[in-house]
């Protein structure tokens, strides 16, 4: 789903790199080459991207469970199906960003504890509950809206393989978004209940889905520097305005209010100017107290403790499968 | 909107047993997704599960058809108690452990691989079409947990143990797939479904295969639950339906 701008501070990096290489390095940049596993990297930049792709791709687990709270008690066969492969490629784009950030020299397994022992962040949107069914249109519409809007300039990052994934879960996310805003058309057409539903639940959404964009521009620790690397092409603020620019019509479209009472559309700009982010609640949910958070990580590490006697199983019996196999060769000759 | 009254005549309730069999294991292992081992099996499971949930609605179209009500899909999915589900109650058990998963998955493969062989050869035209598009699906389901299977069953103490018990819990709910009462004698004569004593053979060999390399002994013969086919079930599927069955209960009439 998701990657978030969390804008944390990188450690600075031991080595100090050689000038010169520093230099053909950004030209490389500057001319739109992309970087490749292999190529030489600063090591700021190489860790700028592990950390940036597996926060991406801890969204996408992370965010596999607030929409697989409804699956069970998805309202139809066609929803149930569409839900069940939209959460299904969530998992796909989570194995994809984790291959990508091996590329960089860092083991999925090493990322994924990390993510267990609550050291990795991922996006903030998904310590958030999914109350009602019309959650899971409002996370299609704006959650995988957001993602787009953050992901399109992705697909034009300076190192290869992240740009290469994003192009993929690009077209993805843009499907899960018109499913999306199909469920909500359809609660916002059905029954007065239904209707409710959906502006409730577009109540619940509209602020935390701003927030996934990262703080604001003028709070940014390190967006200077990976626009220069052309890891990001657009601030977090600029991201965040077109994001509302092209959604509040759709919300208009459906008949529903965004709960903004300062939102207003600006004539000489074309923009929608919309009222004060609440920060704190962005920081408190970042820092580990949002709604879900705690249930969220309990879930992954249960699974994983769950788990381990399976992946056990499967390494034993590789295992056993080599010895066999060298046993065999060993007889035959 | 209140509970539907069928009236089943003998096809129709063939293809339901087939449709509750396919939605509730999809169900099952829906549950899994977010929750498995690992990644690749958080996808492969809701793989399976996709696989069923189509197949599943595909014969409740049909059942729509046969039945010439005017229903949809999910009036039979949604609108129906348990009493009224016809699927095998080994679909409807908690998905357990993995190996408990694992192993349910391979035998109602084991079983459903032949049975759509042979019912894509059909008289009736749509459930054999039916048939040869799950009997794809079934093949690769059957290949990956019986993979899963021997690697469970030959892989450390543990894993061994737990997939033990899974095979003793389950094999008393295999009886049930060879099942023949009337409406299966019915079926079978009309050249509708195949007989299962015709697919008694290619399950076993696949049983007996999977266990030897996984290094897991035969369950011995045993008694047999049954009474999903007649909507006797355990005490699992009404719960199973009070979550499905939700929304379009508490909002009756509403379109999603």
């Amino acid at each position: 789903m998701y990657t978030q701008a969390l804008n944390e501070a990188v450690e600075r990096p031991r080595v100090v790199e050689d000038p010169e290489k520093l230099a053909a390095f950004q030209a490389r940049i500057d001319a739109e080459e992309k970087i490749e596993p292999n190529d030489w990297m600063p090591e700021a930049y190489r860790r700028t991207l592990i950390r940036q792709i597996s926060q991406h791709a801890h969204s996408e687990v992370v965010g596999m469970l607030p929409e697989g709270n409804w699956l069970t008690r998805a309202p139809s066969l066609k929803r149930k199906a569409a839900l069940l492969a939209k959460i299904q490629d969530e998992g796909g784009h989570g194995l994809y960003l984790y291959a990508a950030a091996e590329t960089l020299g860092v083991s999925r397994e090493e990322l994924y504890e990390q993510l267990l022992a609550g050291k990795a962040k991922y996006s903030s949107i998904f310590n958030y509950p999914t109350l009602t069914w019309a959650d899971i249109g409002c996370i299609g519409w704006l959650v995988d809206g957001a993602a787009i809007m953050n992901q399109i300039p992705l697909c034009r990052t300076s190192y290869g393989p992240y740009a290469r994934a994003m192009i993929r879960i690009c077209k993805e996310e843009s499907f899960h978004q018109r499913q999306g805003y199909e469920i909500m058309l359809t609660l916002c057409r059905g029954t007065p209940e239904q209707k409710a539903m959906a502006q409730d639940a577009l109540n619940r959404w509209w602020w935390p889905a701003l927030m996934m964009f990262g703080p604001p521009d003028s709070e940014s620790v390190h967006t200077e520097q990976s626009m220069r690397w052309k890891i990001k092409r657009f601030t977090n603020d600029e991201l965040r305005q077109k994001f509302v620019d092209a959604t509040v019509p759709q919300a208009h479209y459906l008949g529903l209010t965004i709960p903004d009472p300062e939102l207003r559309y600006d004539e000489a700009t074309g923009h929608w100017r919309y009222g004060k982010i609440d920060w704190e609640e962005f920081k408190r949910v970042i820092a580990g107290f949002g709604p879900c958070n705690r249930e969220r990580l309990e879930a992954k590490r249960k699974a994983h403790e769950e788990g381990r006697w399976v992946r056990e199983a499967a390494l034993a019996y590789a295992a056993k499968q080599r010895a066999r196999a060298m046993a065999q060769k060993i007889a035959a000759e | 909107m209140t509970t539907i009254h069928i009236e089943e005549t003998p096809h129709l309730c063939a293809v339901l047993r087939l449709a509750d069999t396919s939605l509730v294991l999809a169900h099952r292992l829906s549950e899994w997704c977010g929750h498995a081992p690992m990644l690749e099996e958080d996808l492969a499971l809701a793989n399976i599960a996709l696989d069923l949930l189509g197949q599943a609605r595909l014969l409740y179209q049909h059942a729509a058809e046969l039945e010439g009500k005017g229903r949809t899909e999910d009036d039979f999915a949604y609108l129906r108690d348990a009493p009224q589900f016809r699927n095998y109650l080994i679909a409807e058990l908690p998905r357990g452990d993995f190996a408990f998963t694992i192993v349910r998955q391979t035998l109602v493969s084991a079983f459903f691989h032949p049975f759509w062989q042979r019912a894509a050869g059909s008289r009736d035209a749509t459930l054999a079409a039916i048939a040869a598009k799950a009997e794809k699906e079934v093949a690769y389901h059957l290949r990956h947990c019986g993979a899963w299977l021997v690697r469970l069953g030959d892989g450390t103490e543990e894993s061994h143990r737990r997939t033990l018990a899974a095979l003793d819990a389950l094999w008393p709910y295999t009886g049930e797939l060879f099942e023949v009462d009337a409406v299966g004698r019915a079926m079978i004569d009309a050249g509708v479904l195949p007989d299962p004593e015709t697919i008694r053979p290619v399950f076993e060999a696949t049983v007996d295969r999977l266990l030897r390399e996984a290094t897991l002994p035969k369950p011995p013969a045993t008694w047999m639950h049954s009474g999903g086919l007649r909507g006797v079930h355990t005490e699992h599927l009404g719960h199973m339906l009070a979550v499905m069955q939700h929304l379009q209960r508490a909002y009756p009439g509403a379109v999603w």
